[in-house]
């Protein structure tokens, strides 16, 4: 009898950890992935790259901040140095995200661990953190099957923005450029619920809010996001060693 | 249907200093025992981000805050949160956030 539940059990845990499920899991964030993209591509368009060179951006620095900004940099004609610099600075952000899921891939070699950070993005950062709650590691399969589809999606989405992106110059008027935010509430309302340490959460949530708002006045946007997640995470170290 | 040099040049370039940033921390830190601090203080960093990225989207404008140009996201985002917090689903609360959107900018 325990047996046949153990059984059923590690039945549930696999099935939990296959591409399959990392495919399903990705199904929330691919409106909201679709609709930047999609900008994206419209963006690029207008500032003169072709479809191609799009094609090629979305699939070798697959990250939308940047590459609205390159966009606006290139129409700009901007320096390839100056524009190297300030994607760099723009997703600099990456860095603490892939130091936060360091821990749960301890299991796999070097060369596997760089092929699951080369996709990495915020959305399946939040998805995966969200996975990882009350475990000690995440499945290999699954952080693909995640992914990979994210990965997809945004290529196809700043391509259909290249091609379409002539006949619907506004995506605001759809609300769809609300699709991403909404998605970061979510990936955060889930995370603190789950976490069960809601008030530090809180202090953490608030003290971010206020640092990245407060910073942007003095740095850009991407560099505040960066001190407000360094600061906002320490006050919640000290917070919890401190109760 | 071409790519120029530069431009090729610049997203070459774009695409190595993107990467390493995503790869490094979690090729070498996977690989280490890290001191206790740093795991409690890298715990707090998805709540921390997302807060700070919700934060950006809701209240700014080049980095800046400008709450009145932002007001109907900001209402917007409460049904988002409401959604977020009831039922648990992430899909729901992308489809709910962009239907109160529509619907604001509609009626306001």
């Amino acid at each position: 009898m325990s047996e046949n539940v153990k059984l059923h059990q590690q039945e549930i845990e696999v099935k939990e950890d296959s591409l399959l499920q990392g495919i399903r899991d990705c199904i929330p964030t691919l409106l909201g992935y679709l609709s930047i993209g999609f900008a994206a591509g419209v963006v690029g368009k207008t500032s003169g790259l072709s479809v191609l060179e799009i094609s090629l951006m979305s699939t070798l620095i697959y990250a939308g901040s940047a590459q609205f900004i390159m966009a606006g940099m290139i129409a700009a004609h901007g320096s390839a140095a100056a524009i190297i610099l300030t994607v760099f600075i723009v997703n600099l952000r990456h860095l603490l995200l892939s130091a936060a899921m360091s821990p749960y891939f301890r299991h796999l070699s070097a060369f596997k661990t760089m092929l699951i950070g080369t996709l990495l993005t915020d959305e399946t950062f939040g998805v995966a953190m969200n996975k990882a709650m009350n475990r000690s590691s995440l499945s290999e399969k699954w952080m693909h099957g995640l992914n990979i589809t994210a990965y997809l999606n945004w290529i196809i989405a700043t391509i259909a923005g290249a091609f379409f992106g002539k006949w619907i110059t506004d995506p605001e008027k759809y609300g769809l450029d609300f699709a991403l935010t909404a998605m970061f509430i979510g990936l955060l309302v889930l995370q603190m619920i789950s976490r069960r340490i809601i008030r530090k959460d809180l202090i953490v949530a608030v003290c971010a809010v206020l640092i990245v708002l407060g910073a942007g006045s003095f740095v850009s946007g991407s560099v505040a996001v960066i001190i407000a997640t360094i600061v906002a995470a320490a006050i919640g170290m000290v917070v919890e060693k401190w109760k | 249907m071409e790519i120029r040099w530069h431009i090729l040049l610049a997203i070459m370039g774009a695409s190595v200093v993107t990467l390493l940033p995503r790869v490094l921390p979690l090729v070498l830190l996977s690989r280490m025992q890290l001191p206790e601090w740093t795991m409690r203080w890298l715990n707090y960093v998805p709540v921390a981000v997302m807060a700070a990225l919700i934060a950006q989207e809701l209240f700014t404008t080049d980095g800046k805050v400008h709450i009145l140009q932002h007001y109907v996201e900001i209402l917007a985002a409460i049904p988002t949160f409401a959604t977020a917090i009831l039922t648990r689903s992430l899909l729901g609360t992308v489809v709910v956030g962009i239907l109160s959107l529509m619907v604001l900018r509609f009626v306001l």
